[in-house]
């Protein structure tokens, strides 16, 4: 495997070939349990002597608050929340998924350009355009795709953390109340996954199970990566 | 909800440059800073105000979602060329959404001092790519007519000089280490501002004003172009009870 490159015209500036770790997004829908992977694969990469970095969405030091303000009204248009969330992921790869790259971390995301897409086209973003300004960002080693049902969806998020409004899509109107509108809503979002799966090669795993399951394919789903030399020199 | 319904709405909604088609009208200024384009838009809403149309002024660096982290990310100085493309794109996205595209909905004529080829002219003088800024903004509604106000730089240079304390950090692409010193700083990277717009005439066919000439020469020129791209337009502003008040007041003084 060789090293990094951009989507399209990628960031000015910056040197591909000095980046030397991994960078492995973990994309899902809300609800999938993507956070629980994240936590249970970064202490076994840091067990077997990999450095990790995660981060995610709106974690970034100079749009992640204001976003996240931005988000608790009710005035964010649809333009500008799609591009309030690509300045929030620029600002991550340069100040942080970058460097840390560059020092030889490995990178787990929680969702990346993925989810921000899906969540556009979904709300009427032209796939083009958008695809076309992600076009700076980096393409990672792997996308993990944790894919579920909306039955069990619908299951683990009310065992959970409860309808949220905007991953329900209430701002979009489309149905009498949350319930009916977190269906339609993630029906869209799971088709719109669906689709860029083929596009992008995600690496499809089935997280309808029960978590340590899921996490043994996950294991082995991310393990080939890492037995490249470079890193295998690394390990304790 | 019909399948068909379903379909049609999970296709793009999005409405691209120059496919907009509203009753309204966009009149944009463009030119680097100390060309004057600022006193010549205003003069220009004071007539069409007092011609009786509706109008609508909207300003770049505007909108008060995204203001806030746009002004803590030049304080801190934490912005790249590409989160400073990126956070001005969203400004404007929301200016597009809240003041753009609904008063020309309604049929007002909007005014904007600066547009997208603001954020041309800059990202690329930082070093974005051409092609991927063109194609961020467009979501923006091209306007009716865009004004490109030519000025030289030694001339741009004196007035600004001479009017305002401090040239700012952003303005002057020290972020671009071009020189140590915040006036070279400023030539050098206004000048590569310059030369986007130059090139940016004849893309968007910007209409070219001699910013050398007299503030009302120019004025003049500006009224007899917008006034032929107004055939047709409705004048539907009502006068307000306080203007009728002003003028009682300005008649007894």
């Amino acid at each position: 495997m060789g090293g990094f490159g951009f989507y399209g015209q990628g960031l000015p500036g910056i040197a591909t070939e000095e980046l030397k770790g991994k960078l492995i997004v973990i994309e899902g829908t809300d609800g999938v349990g993507r956070s629980t992977h994240i936590n249970l694969l970064k202490l076994w990469l840091e067990n077997n002597g990999h450095a990790v970095l995660d981060t995610g969405m709106t974690r970034s030091v100079l749009a992640g608050e204001g976003l996240k303000a931005a988000k608790e009204g009710h005035t964010l248009g649809r333009m500008t929340m799609t591009l309030f969330y690509a300045t929030d992921l620029a600002d991550r790869l340069e100040n942080e998924i970058i460097p840390a790259l560059r020092a030889g971390f490995v990178v787990l995301t929680d969702r990346y350009i993925f989810s921000l897409m899906a969540r556009s086209i979904v709300r009427g973003a032209d796939a083009e355009w958008i695809r076309g300004v992600y076009e700076f960002a980096l393409k990672p080693d792997i996308v993990i795709y944790l894919r579920v049902s909306i039955e069990d969806l619908i299951t683990r998020v009310i065992q959970h953390v409860g309808f949220n409004y905007w991953e329900s899509g209430m701002d979009l109107h489309l149905g009498e109340d949350m319930y009916d509108s977190f269906i339609e809503y993630q029906n869209r979002i799971l088709a719109e996954f669906d689709r860029m799966a083929g596009l992008y090669g995600f690496h499809v795993i089935e997280a309808t199970g029960a978590i340590d399951q899921v996490f043994e394919k996950l294991k082995a789903t991310v393990e080939p990566l890492l037995k490249l030399p470079h890193l295998k020199t690394r390990s304790v | 909800m019909l399948w068909n319904e379903r379909r049609a709405s999970l296709t793009s909604t999005m409405k691209m440059y120059g496919k907009h088609r509203f009753p309204g009208k966009l009149f944009i200024v463009e030119g680097i800073d100390g060309s004057g384009k600022s006193t010549q838009i205003a003069l220009l809403q004071k007539w069409l105000e007092s011609e009786g149309y509706v109008t609508f002024f909207s300003e770049w660096n505007s909108s008060p979602l995204v203001k806030e982290v746009t002004r803590r990310g030049k304080r801190k100085r934490a912005l790249t060329p590409m989160t400073f493309s990126l956070i001005h794109a969203t400004d404007f996205a929301d200016r597009t959404e809240h003041h753009i595209i609904p008063p020309l909905k309604a049929g007002a004529l909007v005014l904007a001092d600066r547009y997208i080829y603001t954020a041309f002219a800059r990202d690329v003088s930082r070093g974005v790519d051409t092609k991927w800024v063109r194609g961020l903004y467009q979501f923006a509604v091209k306007p009716t007519l865009g004004f490109y106000f030519r000025i030289s730089l030694d001339e741009a240079m004196k007035r600004i000089l001479g009017g305002r304390d401090a040239i700012k950090y952003y303005e002057a692409g020290m972020d671009l280490h071009l020189s140590e010193d915040i006036e070279e700083s400023f030539r050098i990277f206004q000048g590569r501002i310059i030369e986007e717009y130059e090139k940016m005439v004849q893309e968007f066919g910007l209409v070219v004003i001699d910013a050398s000439q007299s503030i009302e020469e120019q004025q003049v020129q500006m009224r007899s172009i917008v006034l032929e791209a107004l055939a047709g337009t409705k004048k539907t502003r009502i006068r307000k009870w306080v203007d009728l008040g002003s003028m009682v007041r300005v008649s007894r003084g």
